[in-house]
This record gives C-alpha cells, sequence and structure tokens, in this order.
C-alpha cells in the first residue's frame, strides 16, 4: 500500500475547467485520504465526471492543481495513470468482445503476460460471479453483469486509487447492493476509491468523508456526521384520520420534536424536518412524539421517518433543489 | 459475506465472492510495462477479434471491391480500350487502388463509434505507449486491406489480368499500397477523434475521398483531360500510387512513381499522426 509523506491520494487546489461559456468545474478543493472511500455527491451536471476525468488525466485543467499521490495530472500524467483505475458509463469495456476477450485484452496492455492476463482474467469472472457469460458478447450481459465486469476490468492490476464514477446509477436495488460489497472489498484491501454519486444513501452507506458539488464548487464537505449534522436528520411524515385534530396534532408535534412543522396541501398530512442532535437518534424522537399523539387521543393512520434525500440536502445547502441542475 | 441475484429475465446471477476477491487485491507489484511494439500488437489483435465477431464488416472489403471491378471493367472496357478484357490489364491495379483507399476511411468512424460507446476512456486511462490504440486500429485494418486485395486479384485473375510481374509484382505492389494506406489512415483517425457523430465523419469521407480517388489516372490516361484538371490529376498523390502499383504488377520498376507514393505516405504521417495525437491526448 502506498503512503505519501501528506497521507492524501488525491488533492487539488481550485482546479477549473471550462467549456466553451460553461465553467463544468469552478474552483475544486478535494483532499481524499488515502485507504478511504470518498464520496463525491451531486447532482446530473453538477461537475462530478468533468473532475473525475481531470483526476484520471483524460482532461487536461483549464486553472488549479491536481496531485494523485503526489503526482501532478499533467506534468506527470504517466505516473498516475500507473497509480489509477477508473469506471464510469465512457470507460466501460468493448461490448463486441466477450467477458473473457475484454478482460485478456486489458490484462495484455498493463504488461501481463498471455497465460497471467489469461489467469487472471479467469479468476476475476469467477470472483465476480461471470464465468458462465465468460464466452458471450458483453452487449448480451444485463445492466447488474455490465457493471460487475466494468470494476473487473478496473481491478486488473489492483491499482491504488480507483475512481467509480457513478457505479449504481441505473441499477436495481439488489445489484446496487453488489456493487456496495465490491467496493468495500476493495478499500478494504487498502485501495482508496473515489466514488461519485446522485445518491446520499450510497455515500452513507459507503464514504467516511463527502463532498457536496454544486454548479462546479464544493459546497459542503466533511465526514457523514458532519455533513448530516447541517441538514438534519430527516423528515417525519404523518397522516391522521380526522382532519379537524390537525391543528392540535401540529401544537403536540412541535413541542415534542421541538421542530419546524409543516401543513400539507392534503388536509390530514404533516411534515417536521428534524434537527440533527448528537446522542439523540431521529427515531427515538419520532417514537416519543407519537406516543404524545395517541395520549392526546389523536388517530395516526400513516407514519413514516424518512432520511434527508438529496433533495433535501440541496435545498437546504443551496436553497434550490437538484432538478434546477440538469437544465445548467 | 456473498449475496445471490437475479438479472431482470429472471435467470440466476451468480453471487460475487468477497473472500476471493480479497485474495486477488492483495497482489499489488504490477508487471513491468509493456513495449510500444506490444501494446500496439494487442490493440491489433482487438480489431481481429472485431472482426471475428462482426463479419458483416468483411462486406465492405469483400462485396464493395468485386463490385467495383465488375462495373468499371464492364461499363468502361469496350469504350476505352477496345474490350473489357484489355481494359482490365489497365484498370484492375488502379482499380484496387481505389478500393483500399476508399475503405481506409471506415477507419474514422470506428475510431468514433468507439468513443460513443465509451471503451475509449478505459485506454485512453492505461499507462501505455500513447499511439498503440491507433496503431492497433490501423493494423487490424492493414487486415481488412489484404483480404480486399487478395479479393480483387482472384477475381480480376478470373476475368482474365495477367500481371507482367507475375507473383513478385503483384506482392511489391500490394505492399506499396499498404504501406501507403497505413499512412493515410491517419487522416481518418483524426477526423474520428475531431468530429462528433459517425454520421459527420462518414460524410466528410466521402467528400475527401470521392474528388481525391476519381480525379486520377485510376481510369483513364491524364492527357485527354484539360489543362487544369491534368495539373490536379498528375500531381494527385492517388495518381502516383496507382502509376506505381500498376508499374510493379507489370513487372516495371517505376522507381519515380514509388518515391512519390512514398514520399506521399511519410508526408500524411507526419503531418496527421501528431494531429491525431494532439487530439487524443486532448479530447
Amino acid at each position: 500500500m502506498s503512503t505519501q509523506a501528506s497521507g492524501l491520494a488525491v488533492e487539488t487546489a481550485g482546479l477549473v475547467k471550462t467549456f466553451g461559456e460553461t465553467r463544468a468545474v469552478d474552483g475544486v478543493d478535494l483532499a481524499v485520504p488515502a485507504g478511504t472511500v470518498y464520496g463525491v455527491l451531486g447532482p446530473n451536471g453538477a461537475g462530478k465526471t468533468t473532475t473525475v476525468k481531470m483526476l484520471a488525466t483524460l482532461l487536461r485543467p483549464d486553472g488549479g492543481e491536481a496531485h494523485v499521490f503526489g503526482h501532478d495530472v499533467v506534468r506527470e500524467a504517466d505516473e498516475v495513470r500507473g497509480r489509477v483505475s477508473l469506471t464510469g458509463q465512457y470507460a466501460s469495456v468493448d461490448e463486441d468482445l466477450t467477458g473473457t476477450e475484454n478482460l485478456v485484452l486489458l490484462g495484455r496492455l498493463l504488461g501481463h503476460g498471455k497465460k497471467a492476463a489469461r489467469h487472471r482474467a479467469g479468476q476475476l469472472l469467477e470472483t465476480f460471479g461471470l464465468t458462465d457469460a465468460a464466452a458471450k458478447q458483453v452487449k448480451h450481459y444485463s445492466g447488474g453483469m455490465r457493471r460487475r465486469i466494468d470494476i473487473a476490468a478496473s481491478i486488473l492490476s489492483t491499482p491504488d486509487l480507483l475512481f467509480l464514477d457513478e457505479p449504481t446509477t441505473g441499477l436495481d436495488p439488489r445489484s446496487r447492493n453488489q456493487v456496495w460489497d465490491i467496493v468495500r472489498a476493495v478499500v478494504a484491501q487498502g485501495t482508496t476509491v473515489l466514488l461519485t454519486t446522485q445518491y446520499l444513501d450510497e455515500a452513507d452507506q459507503l464514504a467516511s468523508r463527502i463532498a457536496v458539488i454544486d454548479k462546479g464548487r464544493v459546497i459542503a464537505e466533511g465526514t457523514k456526521g458532519e455533513l448530516k449534522a447541517s441538514v438534519g436528520a430527516g423528515s417525519v411524515h404523518l397522516r391522521l384520520r380526522d382532519p379537524d385534530q390537525r391543528a392540535e396534532a401540529h401544537q403536540v408535534l412541535r413541542t415534542a420534536l421541538a421542530a419546524e412543522v409543516q401543513l400539507e396541501p392534503d388536509p390530514v398530512a404533516l411534515t417536521a424536518r428534524l434537527a440533527a442532535e448528537p446522542g439523540d437518534g431521529a427515531a427515538d424522537r419520532a417514537a416519543r412524539a407519537l406516543a404524545e399523539l395517541s395520549r392526546a387521543g389523536i388517530t395516526v393512520d400513516n407514519f413514516s421517518l424518512g432520511q434527508p434525500s438529496l433533495d433535501e440536502v440541496f435545498l437546504a445547502l443551496t436553497g434550490h433543489d437538484t432538478k434546477d441542475e440538469v437544465a445548467a | 459475506m456473498t449475496t445471490v441475484t437475479s438479472t431482470e429475465d429472471g435467470k440466476e446471477l451468480a453471487p460475487v465472492r468477497t473472500e476471493s476477491l480479497a485474495a486477488l487485491l492483495v497482489t499489488r507489484e504490477r508487471p513491468p510495462r509493456p513495449s510500444s511494439l506490444s501494446t500496439s500488437l494487442t490493440f491489433g489483435w482487438r480489431a481481429i477479434l472485431k472482426i471475428k465477431h462482426v463479419p458483416e464488416q468483411l462486406f465492405d472489403v469483400t462485396a464493395f471491391p468485386i463490385m467495383n471491378l465488375l462495373m468499371f471493367t464492364y461499363l468502361f472496357g469496350g469504350a476505352l480500350a477496345g474490350s473489357p478484357s484489355e481494359y482490365i490489364q489497365f484498370v484492375l491495379p488502379g482499380i484496387l487502388v481505389m478500393s483500399v483507399v476508399m475503405i481506409t476511411m471506415y477507419t474514422g468512424v470506428s475510431v468514433n463509434i468507439d468513443i460513443e460507446k465509451g471503451v475509449f476512456d478505459r485506454f485512453r486511462s492505461l499507462p501505455i505507449w500513447r499511439p498503440s490504440a491507433m496503431v492497433g486500429y490501423l493494423l487490424g485494418d492493414a487486415l481488412r486491406y489484404t483480404i480486399a486485395s487478395a479479393v480483387m486479384l482472384t477475381v480480376g485473375l478470373a476475368l482474365g489480368y495477367r500481371p507482367g510481374g507475375g507473383i513478385g509484382g503483384v506482392l511489391a505492389g500490394i505492399a506499396l499500397l499498404l504501406v501507403f494506406s497505413f499512412a493515410f489512415s491517419w487522416i481518418w483517425t483524426m477526423f474520428g477523434l475531431m468530429l462528433r457523430t459517425e454520421k459527420s465523419v462518414m460524410s466528410v469521407s466521402m467528400m475527401v475521398i470521392f474528388p481525391l480517388t476519381f480525379l486520377s489516372n485510376v481510369f483513364v490516361d491524364p492527357r485527354t483531360m484539360p489543362g487544369w484538371l491534368q495539373a490536379f490529376v498528375n500531381n494527385s498523390p492517388i495518381t502516383h500510387l496507382a502509376a506505381a502499383v500498376r508499374g510493379l504488377m507489370a513487372g516495371d520498376w517505376p522507381a519515380g512513381e514509388v518515391a512519390w507514393s512514398l514520399g506521399w505516405a511519410g508526408l500524411f504521417l507526419l503531418v496527421f499522426g501528431p494531429v491525431t495525437m494532439r487530439l487524443y491526448n486532448r479530447k
């Protein structure tokens, strides 16, 4: 495992990339500790992929600096390429070739001998449960299989830093969980993983530190705990049986949760956004509030406690929701 | 830790074995960096695998050249040389040059498709000799050009073509044609990287290749053309190449034309090779 003097796998300062008039990446500062999973969270078009492409030496920055394990991504691009691996929609495998052929091809390009490349390809396919599909062209793979072969192709030689650009976008929950298992196994062996995602729960599950990116800028950075504390612990959604009880329920909840309670357009629905309080879980507080409601004789038909969604994180951090981004 | 899943079509997908994954990841040392020759040949192998999986692409290098040969021999033969069998002695090397140079343009299309399909950036992120991906395309294409040449010569021989240079002359002609095509193809790798869609690569290629191949000595002696056109035709790289290949196959040694062809090839490589690599690195 590689440990640089700074202990940082990635360090950027004021990284900028412009496409015509658009500043896709507008002064990004990142510090990714080696040996961890670092999450870069943001909506479509926030600049996540552009940032990753610059770090993987695929795009030249227009401003600022970026170092990967102490190597400059422009001046020492070749050293960087020797340490990193990349998986994304744009850095995939050859659809016309079979699973085995793809892995042997990349193994050979990485310098493995013919026999060693075949051997490693076979092992990887078996490990990833793709032995049955090994002789099939990748274009016939399902979404989950496709993502597995993409990741397998990225660890033909164990990289020191693995970029996973939206590895679970478009996957069903089961395949997504499996990708998560793979990521955990990879990082457990000492590889640093830089993961970009649109999903807060994915960053939550995998990453130890998270940077939230919006419009090409880092708008929040910290550990999961710090980040969540800044947006609150989640939201409680309630539906009452009797609309006439809503005013009373509103009072009870405000006192019990010490939170802002909103009346929804639906005459029986209420929503409360919980603040993060260390040492007091959101679920405990919600349970106490429910007990208070029943003591007051208010019947609750439906109750749910949601984690803060990416939309809520964005709303809290930027004052606009993620959908605005897509057009930008 | 193991998980079981099923794909959309209901078939069980074997679980990911995280224990053996951990064992695979333990080795961290990388093999020595492969040579530029080795990586270029590996990319060439990829091109051959693609021919194996998508044999339809050989249609361009078999049916298309045969069609050209039959069409032009019988269409113009009687009018231009008295009979098709007379004309084929003159026109076959020319049509061979024209057809192979025409099919070089598919190189740009395949580069563009790779970018679109998303395998390209993985290659670009590898620590290897930078031009090897491009050289690999061209090595695979050299095989396609060889197939096209073999097919056309076989059909030509059946139609009565009798090369005076024998096997040696024919092979020398094909070798020169392959060298020229390899160098010329860097124009297409450039367009493949530069233009946005497969369609635009195709139409730009057509606009270059049609005038270039037809305005040459492939079909007729340039002396029958108006003076201003002769000025262009006599200096076209295709004219030099066709004259050289025709001469070699006929058993002459057209040193001047061979030198001109190689000179043009060198020029194409020196100009479009670096431009291609610049685009490849900056893409």
